[in-house]
C-alpha cells in the first residue's frame, strides 16, 4: 500500500508538468509580442519594455520555462495586471464562496444520485426506472446557465421564495447565505446528480447480476440487505470514478454558475480576468483548478482499495 | 443483445420502425433535422433581418409580425434564434470532424507503438487535468475570437477522450491473432493500422462523435455567453442569452427561446447517441439498458 500510494503521487507529476507546459506555452507562443499581449491595447511604449524586462523575454524559452517553475514552486504565482495584487492573495480572497458552493452541490450530488441510481436499478424497467433515466438525460442535456435561469425565474421570480442573486459569507449571516446558496448548488448538482445517477444505476444493475447476490437472495436476506449490504458496496468503486471525472464537469458549471449568480468566486474571478485580459490570473486559475482536478482524482484512485478490499496494489 | 440488433427484417411497415427503433431516437432525429433545415435555409426561413435594429420595435411582446417578439435593439428574436442554430452546427459539425480524425490519428499511433505511447498519454492526461471552458475561454482570449479559434479552442480538449478510446481498443485488437498473422505475414505497419486495426474503431467511434459533438455545441454557448465566443454581432444561442441577461426580469423569453433551442439541439444528438450505442455496441448497451 505505502509503495502503490507513493508511485500514485509521484505518477501526479508529470500530469502537472504537461499542464504548467502547456499553459506556459498557451502565453508563449501567441501570435505577437507576449508583452503587448499582457500590457493590452492601452500599454505606453515604458510599460512594454518594463513588462518585457520583468518576464525576462530576451532569455531563451526553457531558461524562461524553468524560471517560471521556480516561481511556481516556491509560490509566487506572479502579479495582476490590474489590481497588482499577488495572484495568490487574490484567489485567496475569492475561493471561499465557490469552495462553499461546491461543497453543498457535491454533498446534495451524492446525497440525491445514489438513492434515484438504487431504486431505479432496483425498479429497472419500471416507470420510476424511465423517470430517473429521462432526468439524467435531461440533465446531461439542458446548459448549466438555462438550468440556472429557469430556477430563478420560478423560484426567485414567479414564487419569491429565495433570493435572486447574490452571496454573504455564512460566517456573517448563515440563514442569508443559506437562502442564496440553494439555487446555484441545484443548478450546479444537476449535471453531478445525472452522472451520479445513471453510473449508479448502471454499476448496480451488473452487480445485482452476480451469483452473490443470488445467493444472498436465497439465504433469505431482506432486500435492503442484500442492496446496500451486497450490492452497493461492490458497485461503489465505478460511482467513485464518476465523481471524480465528473469533477471536471464542476470546475466549468462553476465559472458558469457563479456568473448567473452574481457570486464572487473563483468563477467569476476567471470571467473577470478574460474581460481585463489579466493574463497571470488566467494562467493561474487553469494551474490551480487542474491541481485540484488531479488531486481529487488521486483521493478518490486511493480509496478504492477502502471500498474494495480485492483491489490490493 | 447481439442477433437483436443483426436482424434485418425487410420490408418494415411504418409500426414496425416505430417498434424497433423506439419514439426518443425518432423525435430526436425529427427535431435535429428541423434545426438542421432552419440553419442552412435561414435566409429563406427567418422572417426577418436577424441584425436589422429598429428602434420603435424595443423590447415588444410577441405579434403576428414578430412571432417571439423583439430584443432590446428592437431585433427579432425568432430570426436571431433561427440564424443562431448555424454557429452552433458548424462549430458542432467542425469540431467533431477535426477531434475524431485527430484523435483517431493520434490513438492509433499510441496504441501501436509502445514508445509513443508513453509520451502521448501522459501529454493526454495533462490536457484531461485541465477543464475544457476554461482551457477553452483562455485559448480564445489569447488567440483572439473567431469562428476558427472558437472551433480549434474547444477541439483541443475534446481529442483525449477519442485517443483514449481508440487506444483501448488497438490495444486490445492488437493481441487478436488476424492482427499478429497480418505482421508476421510482412503486412506494413500503415497497413496492419488502416486495414486491420482501424475498422474495430469506428462503431464505438461513431458512439463517441455524437457524445463530441453535443459537447462542442455546449461549450460554444458556454463561450458565447461569457462573452468569449464568436463575435457578439453574429446571433449565436449563446451571444442572445449573454445579451437578455440584463433584461432577465423584464423579458425572460429572450433567454429561455434560445435556450429551448439549445437545449433541444444537445438533447437530441445525446439520444441518437445512446441509440446508436445501443444499436452499434451491445457490449456497452448492456449495460445501461
Amino acid at each position: 500500500m505505502p509503495v502503490y500510494f507513493l508511485r500514485r503521487v509521484l505518477a501526479a507529476i508529470p500530469v502537472m508538468l504537461v499542464v504548467a507546459v502547456f499553459v506556459f506555452l498557451l502565453l508563449r507562443l501567441t501570435p505577437g509580442d507576449p508583452a503587448a499581449v499582457l500590457a493590452g491595447d492601452m500599454a505606453t511604449p515604458e510599460q512594454l519594455e518594463k513588462i518585457r524586462d520583468s518576464l525576462g523575454l530576451n532569455d531563451p524559452l526553457y531558461v524562461q520555462f524553468f524560471r517560471w517553475m521556480g516561481e511556481l514552486l516556491t509560490g509566487d504565482f506572479g502579479t495582476s495586471l490590474i489590481s497588482n495584487q499577488p495572484v495568490i492573495d487574490l484567489v485567496a480572497d475569492r475561493m471561499w464562496p465557490t469552495i462553499w458552493i461546491a461543497l453543498i452541490t457535491i454533498t446534495l450530488s451524492v446525497i440525491v444520485a445514489v438513492p434515484m441510481g438504487v431504486v431505479a436499478a432496483w425498479k429497472h424497467r419500471s416507470w420510476i426506472d424511465h423517470l430517473v433515466m429521462t432526468f439524467s438525460v435531461l440533465g446531461f442535456s439542458i446548459p448549466v446557465f438555462v438550468i440556472g435561469y429557469l430556477l430563478i425565474k420560478l423560484f426567485a421570480l414567479d414564487l419569491g421564495l429565495l433570493p435572486v442573486q447574490g452571496y454573504v459569507a455564512p460566517s456573517e449571516d448563515f440563514p442569508g447565505f443559506a437562502a442564496r446558496a440553494v439555487l446555484p448548488a441545484l443548478t450546479l448538482a444537476s449535471i453531478y446528480i445525472a452522472l451520479i445517477a445513471r453510473m449508479t444505476r448502471a454499476s448496480l444493475l451488473d452487480v445485482l447480476g452476480e451469483d452473490y447476490v443470488r445467493t444472498a437472495r436465497a439465504k433469505g436476506l431482506t432486500e435492503t440487505r442484500v442492496l446496500f449490504r451486497h450490492a452497493l458496496r461492490n458497485a461503489a468503486v465505478p460511482v467513485m470514478t464518476v465523481i471524480g471525472t465528473g469533477f471536471a464537469l464542476l470546475i466549468s458549471g462553476v465559472v458558469v454558475t457563479e456568473s448567473v449568480y452574481n457570486i464572487p468566486g473563483l468563477g467569476r474571478l476567471t470571467v473577470d480576468s478574460i474581460f481585463a485580459r489579466d493574463y497571470p490570473v488566467i494562467q493561474a486559475l487553469i494551474l490551480l483548478t487542474s491541481g485540484i482536478y488531479v488531486l481529487v482524482n488521486l483521493l478518490i484512485d486511493l480509496s478504492y482499495s477502502f471500498l474494495d478490499p480485492r483491489i490490493r496494489y | 443483445m447481439a442477433e437483436k440488433t443483426m436482424r434485418g427484417a425487410f420490408p418494415l411497415s411504418t409500426r414496425a420502425i416505430f417498434a424497433k427503433i423506439g419514439i426518443a431516437p425518432l423525435l430526436a432525429a425529427l427535431v435535429l433535422t428541423l434545426i438542421i433545415l432552419a440553419a442552412v435555409f435561414a435566409p429563406f426561413v427567418a422572417p426577418h433581418d436577424p441584425i436589422y435594429q429598429n428602434p420603435i420595435m424595443r423590447l415588444k411582446p410577441p405579434s403576428a409580425d414578430y412571432l417571439l417578439g423583439t430584443d432590446n435593439y428592437g431585433r427579432d428574436l425568432l430570426s436571431r434564434v433561427i440564424w443562431g442554430a448555424r454557429v452552433s452546427l458548424v462549430i458542432g459539425i467542425g469540431v467533431t470532424i477535426l477531434a475524431v480524425v485527430l484523435g483517431l490519428a493520434i490513438g492509433l499511433v499510441s496504441g501501436f507503438f509502445r514508445v509513443a505511447d508513453a509520451i502521448i498519454m501522459r501529454i493526454m492526461d495533462g490536457l484531461m487535468a485541465m477543464p475544457s471552458v476554461l482551457l477553452a475561454i483562455a485559448i480564445v482570449s489569447l488567440m483572439g475570437a473567431s469562428i476558427w479559434t472558437v472551433m480549434a479552442a474547444i477541439t483541443i480538449p475534446e481529442i483525449p477522450r477519442v485517443v483514449r478510446l481508440v487506444r483501448s481498443i488497438v490495444l486490445s485488437a492488437r493481441e487478436e491473432p488476424y492482427v499478429e498473422a497480418a505482421i508476421s505475414m510482412g503486412t506494413s505497419l500503415p497497413r496492419v493500422l488502416w486495414r486491420h486495426l482501424m475498422p474495430n474503431t469506428f462503431a464505438p467511434l461513431t458512439v463517441q462523435a455524437t457524445y463530441v459533438c453535443a459537447s462542442a455545441i455546449l461549450t460554444e454557448a458556454i463561450l458565447s455567453f461569457l462573452g468569449a465566443g464568436v463575435s457578439t454581432e453574429t446571433p449565436t444561442w449563446g451571444n442572445i442569452m449573454a445579451e437578455a441577461r440584463i433584461y432577465f426580469r423584464l423579458k425572460p423569453e429572450l433567454i429561455f427561446w434560445p435556450g429551448l433551442a439549445l437545449s433541444m439541439c444537445i438533447l437530441s444528438i445525446n439520444l441518437l447517441g445512446d441509440w446508436a450505442r445501443d444499436v452499434l455496441d451491445p457490449r456497452m448497451g448492456k449495460r445501461e439498458a
